[in-house]
């Protein structure tokens, strides 16, 4: 653990204590408060850069699994991270002044924010894939929060479900993918698996998994055709527009792409993938994005394509890998260094457009370019900023854009020259692709400033008075768009810090150790080709902006009939009633049909295996003698229990049940388990005293009116399942199929833990782990019972329509009667022994039947008597006890007497034990069990109690 | 005795299924105590009846039966106890609310229609 993991706490940090700040400082606007996080961030990422060796630390997590939260900031997790908190800083300023702080769900935003700038810190700066795929996930998970920010609107609801869907779906992809690359290689490490990458390029599953890898790279950096949710995540506000959807988390397909690069580009196919889809996504975008009226819808199909336009040249740059060791790999990987360098800059352009639409639409109250125009008088620094982002995305001089411009278009002339191109055709195909998609972003990126800020003013239009936008909202866009001029100017201000550190990290096959890329971008070279081009795009790219509004090719919907968008529309509806037919054939709601269904499963899962394994032919050798005794209780167990259905009343039944139970608790002592017969006996007793107690209220036992077959398909069914079970017992009681564990227990009861009741030692020592949490269990039941009682649900008031039962209920069981009198006299009697046995159980327990579950199902039977024979209000007045924090306070007991062998250096619930010599008494065991075995008691106790008392109570 | 003990959990199972898929709360209830008592007896039967003394180990046998079902079966008591009185609550409770015990009425109505 070092900084770096501190670094990506950090954003999570925040996003707890933002309720914090909202509740101690609701005057100051949340932005503010959070806004130190990505600043910090930044400056500490930037003291990173001139470090020789990447930064790296690793914490174990999942070890045996490969799974290590290995984070490391070589260049190209550095540049991304870079890029991250910058845009992270400028929009949360930003969106101080965008979102009201009395109107907005301030909290909601800047948490779901937070999340975000973690999730994608930690994914670009993870080593393992396990660590990048959950952080992609969170990625995903935050951008569907903010799409939905306004989750009033449906549409917002709607473009918020279109991303999580389709990035999921990617995110799912890549992860199967991920995971057959740890089948190939063993490692989750993004470092080891570049160095083992020559091994697995002949694997049979090296071809699935880059598509798969690539299908999430796809998805979440909207390639066509996954590119339709990113227009429909423009509802979300326009700060969360310009970073997640335009800066950082759409770049993260081409992050994964760039990483992976140096694992899969060994095979051809992948820069073939990777181009094409960049190219023809580039186009397609490109000329949408010249159709669109509404400003961000605009932007979005700018950044689809710039998107693409990325990718292509990320393809072509890996084709650098063919050549590693010529002086070729140079020339070719300039597609990379244009890829890294375009990177930074659409970021910078884009957020600056971003910001600049946010403005326009804030001020104005609209984004639609129809009613928006002249408003360059108004608005006179956001015109400034739209100029330079827009020329800067056009490629036009002296901004940015142009350099990045033109060494896209030196890396498409460059791949002519490859051999790797079987047909001219395909040499010439690619620029010429290239050059008219640089024609489009022209013509839409002079429709975005002049359609907005040129023209006539149409303030009738306009619900607004516009006006320029405070200075805190403009010193974001106006430092990015100065920033676009720096970097067109003076662009090696990027190169020997960032970009040369993220190309060693795309390509590291191609240097030598010590050796590193020597990056050099100028503004002038010359008149070259791509100048010429650039040329050409600008006096066509005029032409068509000229000829927009009256030509309808270029301004009206591409497709009225087919849409990708409609297809994915019906594509879900169907699914979604098609999974809905298909459930409703089964799930029909009937508790009756759900247990059949499992019972049939059980009877034919459990029978073709016992089939199978010959389970049929049992070995009777061996078995016990069965006396006269045992018979006759068989007999009456088997006889008690076929009654029960046949039973006419309720009381019937239920003391048919106890039979049942009591003829158990007779085979716990003929088989040698005193401590289960103590239980099971107690256990029963209770029980029919709550059976008594509660069905007392219900209606009587209807003889059930079912129709015959159903009734013949139950018996059916039930006599399966018994026979099925017959056969399991009488298998597993036959031959045992592996050795037992017992030993274990007999042999080291006394020795390890100082008890010789095994069964008890084995409950409160041994798996003393499972009575704790068995105890919590019993807990939450009485908790649930209690709530039960209390719960008052809608129109209770008219449903009281059984008090007069009630009240007779009351004068029968609670009220004592004359004829109570033996009971009473008895009583005082036999509780104070009751009580005393139940203690001597409970101590006597690890060496003799008994415990703390004995022992207190004996006191609470002495407290049921107590409550039988003078009433509930006399327990609750001879004992004064909250049984609810009887039941707290022994799982407190329990739970402390395990964190108490912390304090030894010992794991959780360790026990000891000593024996000492007391005068009178003799030799005494003191151990560490009897304190976890007190827990247990109490809260048996206090479980048992605030059952019957509550049952009780609500008569 | 083995084999008696197996057809008497059988029984135990076959009542309670029976029970368990009948359409009174109550019933169903009783049902997964007979299922409880079955499974008891199913884990005492596997490890063999009658191998020797408790296991106490002040008892000094030769041998002992398995402690091992014992404790499993001690836990499953206990939770089933809890588990059981948490149902009669619950369906004394819907019944004070609904008016019914039948099943097939307190399924109500699918939401999505």
């Amino acid at each position: 653990m070092n900084f770096l993991h501190v670094a990506i706490m950090i954003p999570f940090l925040f996003a707890v204590m933002v309720p914090i700040f909202r509740k101690v400082l609701p005057r100051i606007h949340t932005g503010w408060l959070v806004l130190p996080a990505p600043a910090v961030l930044f400056a500490y990422l930037i003291s990173l850069i001139p470090a020789e060796e990447a930064v790296s630390a690793s914490l174990p997590w999942m070890p045996s699994l490969g799974v290590n939260f290995d984070v490391y900031a070589d260049g190209l997790g550095l540049l991304f991270a870079l890029l991250i908190t910058a845009i992270g800083t400028l929009v949360i300023l930003y969106s101080t002044f965008y979102l009201d702080r009395d109107k907005e769900k301030l909290g909601h935003f800047y948490v779901y924010l937070m999340l975000f700038m973690g999730a994608m810190l930690g994914l670009v700066l993870s080593d393992n894939l396990m660590v990048l795929y959950g952080f992609w996930e969170l990625t995903s998970i935050s951008s569907f929060l903010l799409i939905a920010f306004w989750q009033e609107r449906e549409k917002s609801r709607y473009g918020a479900m279109k991303s999580m869907v389709i990035t999921v779906f990617g995110g799912l992809a890549m992860f199967a993918g991920f995971l057959m690359l740890y089948a190939m290689t063993d490692t989750f490490s993004i470092r080891e698996l570049i160095e083992l990458a020559p091994t697995i390029m002949n694997e049979e599953m090296f071809l699935p998994a880059m598509l798969l890898v690539l299908l999430g790279a796809f998805t979440k950096s909207a390639q066509f055709p996954f590119h339709i949710w990113l227009p429909d995540a423009m509802e979300a506000p326009t700060p969360v527009s310009a970073y997640l959807h335009s800066a950082t988390m759409v770049k993260a397909g081409i992050y994964l792409v760039a990483r992976m690069s140096p694992v899969f580009s060994i095979g051809e196919l992948w820069m073939w993938l990777v181009t094409g889809f960049g190219l023809f996504t580039l186009i397609y975008a490109s000329f949408r994005a010249m159709k669109q009226i509404d400003l961000k819808a605009m932007l979005a199909f700018s950044t689809i394509s710039q998107l693409g336009l990325i990718m292509s040249l990320l393809g072509l740059g890996s084709a650098a890998s063919f050549y590693a060791g010529t002086d070729q790999a140079a020339f070719y990987s300039k597609a990379t260094m244009a890829a890294i360098f375009h990177l930074v800059n659409h970021a910078i352009f884009k957020g600056a457009l971003f910001m600049a639409a946010g403005i326009v639409d804030h001020e104005t109250g609209t984004r639609d370019i129809r009613k928006l125009g002249g408003l360059m008088s108004v608005m006179p620094i956001t015109f400034t900023v739209t100029m330079i982002g827009t020329f800067s995305m056009a490629g036009l001089p002296p901004f940015n854009g142009f350099l990045s411009k033109e060494m896209f278009f030196t890396s498409v002339l460059n791949i002519r020259d490859s051999d790797l191109l079987g047909e001219a055709v395909w040499g010439a195909l690619i620029p010429l692709v290239a050059w008219v998609a640089s024609v489009f972003t022209f013509v839409y990126s002079m429709l975005f400033v002049f359609r907005t800020f040129a023209g006539k003013r149409q303030p009738e239009k306009l619900k607004k008075q516009p006006h320029e936008a405070p200075l805190g909202m403009l010193l974001p866009p106006v430092a990015l768009a100065s920033l676009a001029i720096v970097f067109g100017l003076f662009p090696n201000l990027l190169s020997y810090t960032l970009i040369e550190p993220a190309m060693a990290a795309v390509h590291p096959s191609l240097l030598t150790p010590g050796q590193q890329f020597m990056v050099s971008i100028h503004l002038w070279h010359g008149f070259t080709p791509e100048l010429f081009m650039t040329m050409g795009v600008a006096a066509v790219g005029i032409l068509l902006f000229r000829l927009h509004g009256k030509t309808a090719a270029l301004n009206a919907p591409l497709f009225e009939r087919v849409s990708l968008n409609r297809s994915y529309d019906s594509g879900l509806k169907g699914l979604d009633r098609l999974s809905g037919a298909l459930t409703k054939l089964y799930m029909t709601g009937s508790l009756r049909q759900y247990l059949i269904y499992i019972f049939v499963f059980l009877i034919a899962a459990l029978g073709a295996t016992l089939y199978g394994e010959g389970a049929l032919l049992i070995d009777t050798t061996g078995y016990a003698e069965m006396s006269f005794y045992e018979a006759v209780i068989i007999f009456a167990l088997i006889l008690s229990t076929i009654a029960v259905p046949f039973a006419t009343s309720r009381l019937m039944a239920i003391i048919l049940t106890g039979v049942a139970g009591y003829m158990v608790s007779l085979f716990f002592v003929i088989f040698r388990a005193p401590d289960l017969a103590l239980t099971q006996m107690i256990v029963e007793t209770v029980s029919v005293a709550l059976f008594l107690l509660c069905f007392y209220h219900l209606p009587k036992l209807k003889k059930e009116v079912v129709k015959l077959p159903l009734k013949l398909w139950n018996l059916l069914i039930a006599v399966g399942v018994g026979a099925v079970m017959t056969v399991v017992a009488l298998s597993a009681s036959g031959s045992p199929s592996f050795e037992s564990i017992s030993h274990y227990f007999l042999e080291n009861s006394y020795t390890l833990a100082g008890g010789k009741n095994v069964v008890n030692v084995i409950l409160v020592d041994f798996r003393g782990f499972d009575t704790m949490l068995e105890i919590v269990v019993l807990g939450i039941a009485s908790l649930g019972i209690y709530a039960l009682i209390r719960i008052k649900l809608k129109g209770d008031d008219e449903e009281a329509k059984l008090p007069a039962r009630s009240a007779e209920l009351f004068h029968d069981v609670y009220a004592p009667r004359s004829n109570d009198v033996i009971l009473r006299t008895v009583s005082k009697l036999a509780i104070p022994i009751i009580m005393c046995f139940s203690l001597y159980l409970f101590y006597m327990g690890h060496h003799h039947p008994g415990g703390g579950f004995i022992g207190a199902l004996m006191a609470s039977s002495a407290l049921l008597l107590m409550a039988m024979a003078f009433g509930m209000d006399q327990v609750r007045r001879i004992v004064p006890v909250d049984f609810r924090k009887l039941t707290a306070l022994g799982i407190l007991v329990a739970l402390l007497t395990g964190i108490g062998s912390f304090l030894f250096g010992e794991p959780f619930l360790s026990h000891a034990f000593d024996y000492f010599d007391i005068p009178l008494i003799g030799e005494l065991e003191l151990a560490t069990a009897t304190l976890f075995d007190l827990g247990v008691y109490l809260t048996v106790i206090g479980v048992t109690m605030t059952i019957l008392l509550t049952i009780g109570r609500d008569q | 005795m083995e084999l008696y003990m197996s057809l008497a959990i059988g029984v135990l199972f076959t009542v309670g299924v029976y029970l368990i898929l009948s359409k009174s709360l109550l019933r169903i209830i009783l049902g997964t105590s007979f299922l409880t008592h079955g499974v008891h007896l199913l884990l005492l039967t596997m490890s063999r009846l009658k191998t020797g003394a408790a296991p106490l180990l002040g008892e000094k046998a030769d041998a002992y039966v398995d402690p091992l079902p014992q404790a499993l079966i001690l836990t499953s008591i206990v939770i089933s106890f809890g588990v059981t009185s948490f149902f009669f609550v619950l369906a004394y409770k819907a019944y004070q609310k609904l008016g019914t015990d039948d099943m097939e009425q307190l399924k109500g109505e699918d939401a999505h229609e």
